[in-house]
């Protein structure tokens, strides 16, 4: 009955989780192709160093050890849901202690070590989100559910972890009546603290407890994972795989522009040829999320809400409406609006929304100085500023919503080939003046 | 010293070749403070015997500004007319004391048929030292002197050139003080994403203060930097603290042609 009821909850987390999975790769399919097939051996290393090896979390040691710690402790944990796994299905009992022996001791050991850490750090986290109110965790773009997603996911992982051990506490107390100990680390001394002088039945059901409790809440934080900003453990990969390995001041070239501007410049060119069925996009620049790559939308379920974008931002440090992280989470936001509105009602249905104007206003765009501080401070390397360009082209290219005092500069370029208004017969006057 | 400077079409002329072009820039070109600069790199030049011609009134802006507004199709127009030119006169390396330039023509012209190779001055010069064309004088111009050096975003982060002029500073016989936030982590002067032809959108401060205030922290005498725009900003942010008297705003050129008494 157990195995029964353990096999009905298994396949359908996996399931509900995959069917979501689809559900973002739908989404993100939305965007606009973008070769990101090159350079491998560069894009293994980069996601080895920046994902795995959580390279740019450490210019912030602190946050960067605590963070660590917690995901330490979840990939190490991944090795013991396989015993879970098989316990569950089988109704075995530890299913690899006898095989594995003083490995496996070491393996449970070494497991219950990073969860007291990540107990720890989950504390820590709580009480800088809560408490200590860092400026980056508190501004108003997390107010109401971002802010309640990352208390939440703690929350989540505290109760996990006590659950782990509530079970293996339980186990060691019973284990010590026959007069055996599991020997693990932190529940060999923290069993007898939390239970002993408990019955054995007792004992019996709080292993249970623990164990079910345990195994689900694995499912749930499985499957809140598409829901939430968490989904970062997992989206880390490929988007940094996937990074951007241009320098980082070269922004894309439109190849529309580049054949309607050769088509200006050639003499020879015929003006009323057919044009190439591929080469004309529906529009310049971006006005929604189906106009922004793929990536970008990537970029956009890879987002933690860390807010290190923001805090590294000169727009949004001296006051502006400017935050990077808010052009990401606007960006999810409006992907995951416009995703279930398409499953809903059809591909080419509209809603009359768009990202730029219902998300993202023109005072946020036009605060930009192009710095690349928030793609430089990135852990996962997400790219605000190319979706920030590619919202200013739409603006400018399509609704021709230039501020003032750029259309003089653009005009002056156009005309005399500088952003001033100088002659270019006076380009050479400095190696004559004194 | 009255500076030399040949142009391309001169040079073409007669028949000569330049081992480099020195891009000038529009800020170099036509802005007063950054006229200087442009001078002080041609001395150091001059001095070294370097081959060099500029593109004179053939030069147009690169369309750095226009691409960071979001205009593609005049900065395609200025890259494909800069690029025609350029490669009629068979340019192979370029030289340049902007890093918008510096970065447009490196990373932006390429794909647009203009493949170069492109530095920045602060790269030249190291490599006119290392190489033994250029000595400075030991005239003790900079001894005792406390310099910061303010990281231009499209030099720095957006191009990864941070040591060239670092190591200048301290070949200087200067003392080299960090801001706070440099390098990688380097605030913007305020200027970049054509933000020096607009009034920043509202807010509660204004970015080049806010640089400033990292520079004057760091009590340098002089703020040194690798760009024009940079150079504009904290000389404003400088005003702004009513600080003129004791700091001063210099390119890196400028302060290499001081110490070699150019």
């Amino acid at each position: 009955m157990q195995q029964l009821i353990f096999g009905v909850l298994t396949l359908s987390s996996f399931g509900f989780f995959a069917f979501n999975l689809r559900k973002i790769a739908q989404n993100i399919h939305m965007g606009l192709p973008l070769d990101r097939s090159d350079r491998k051996a560069d894009r293994w290393r980069t996601m080895l160093l920046v994902a795995l090896g959580q390279k740019k979390m450490f210019t912030r040691p602190i946050p960067a050890l605590l963070h660590l710690a917690i995901y330490a402790s979840f990939v190490i944990t991944q090795i013991e849901l396989i015993e879970i796994l098989v316990d569950g299905f089988s109704g075995s009992h530890r299913f690899f202690q006898d095989s594995l022996g003083g490995f496996y001791t070491f393996m449970i050991s070494f497991i219950e070590v990073l969860s007291v850490l990540a107990f720890i750090a989950t504390i820590a986290f709580l009480a800088r989100r809560n408490m200590l109110k860092l400026p980056r965790l508190t501004m108003k773009e997390l107010a109401g559910w971002p802010k309640q997603d990352a208390n939440l996911i703690l929350v989540f992982e505290l109760i996990l972890i006590s659950f782990i051990f509530t079970m293996n506490g339980a186990d060691e107390v019973l284990q010590s009546y026959a007069g055996n100990s599991n020997g693990f680390a932190i529940s060999s001394w923290l069993g007898p603290i939390l239970f002993e002088g408990k019955s054995t039945q007792t004992l019996h059901i709080l292993e249970q407890i623990g164990w079910w409790g345990h195994i689900a809440m694995v499912y749930t934080f499985m499957n809140y994972l598409p829901y939430s900003k968490h989904l970062h453990i997992f989206m880390a990969f490929p988007n940094t795989y996937f990074s951007k390995l241009e320098p980082k001041g070269q922004f894309t070239n439109m190849q529309s522009v580049t054949n309607e501007v050769k088509l200006m410049l050639d003499p020879n060119a015929d003006p009323y040829a057919a044009p190439a069925t591929d080469a004309a996009p529906s529009r310049f620049g971006a006005k929604d999320v189906n106009d922004l790559t793929w990536k970008n939308l990537m970029d956009a379920y890879s987002c933690t809400e860390c807010g290190r974008c923001t805090s590294a931002c000169p727009a949004n440090t001296t006051g502006k409406l400017l935050s990077p992280r808010k052009i990401m989470m606007d960006t999810r936001d409006r992907m995951v609006e416009l995703g279930d509105f398409k499953r809903k009602n059809g591909p080419d249905a509209e809603d009359g929304k768009s990202l730029l104007g219902s998300y993202i206003t023109e005072e946020e765009l036009w605060a930009c100085t192009s710095c690349n501080a928030c793609v430089q401070e990135c852990p996962v390397n997400i790219d605000p500023l190319s979706i920030i360009m590619d919202l200013r082209r739409f603006l400018v290219m399509e609704e021709s919503k230039v501020p003032t005092e750029l259309t003089g500069m653009l005009t002056n370029i156009e005309n005399n080939g500088a952003p001033w208004q100088f002659a270019p017969t006076e380009r050479m006057n400095w190696a004559n003046e004194e | 010293m009255s500076i030399q400077v040949r142009t391309m079409a001169d040079m073409m002329a007669s028949g000569e070749s330049p081992d480099i072009l020195f891009w000038v820039g529009c800020a170099g070109s036509f802005d007063d403070r950054a006229k200087k600069i442009t001078k002080a790199l041609v001395k150091i030049l001059n001095h070294c015997k370097v081959n060099f011609a500029v593109l004179g009134t053939e030069e147009s802006c690169t369309g750095d500004p226009a691409k960071r507004a979001g205009n593609e199709f005049t900065f395609q127009m200025q890259a494909l007319m800069n690029i025609e030119l350029l490669n009629g006169y068979e340019v192979k390396k370029i030289v340049t004391a902007c890093p918008h330039c510096f970065n447009t023509l490196k990373n932006e012209y390429p794909e647009l048929g203009g493949t170069y190779e492109v530095i920045h001055h602060t790269q030249l010069i190291q490599d006119l030292i290392n190489t033994g064309k250029l000595t400075l004088a030991d005239n003790g111009t900079f001894k005792g002197k406390k310099i910061t050096f303010h990281d231009p975003c499209y030099l720095g982060r957006a191009n990864d050139v941070y040591e060239a002029p670092r190591e200048l500073i301290v070949k200087l016989d200067a003392a080299l003080v960090e801001m706070k936030r440099c390098k990688t982590n380097g605030l913007c002067c305020g200027a970049g994403g054509a933000q020096m032809f607009k009034e920043a959108e509202k807010g509660n401060k204004e970015i080049n203060v806010e640089r400033t205030e990292d520079a004057l922290q760091t009590s340098a005498n002089i703020i040194a930097t690798g760009c024009p725009f940079c150079n504009t900003m904290m000389t404003d942010g400088v005003k702004h603290f009513e600080k003129e008297e004791d700091v001063r705003v210099m390119d890196i050129a400028e302060l290499i042609a001081n110490a070699a008494d150019l």
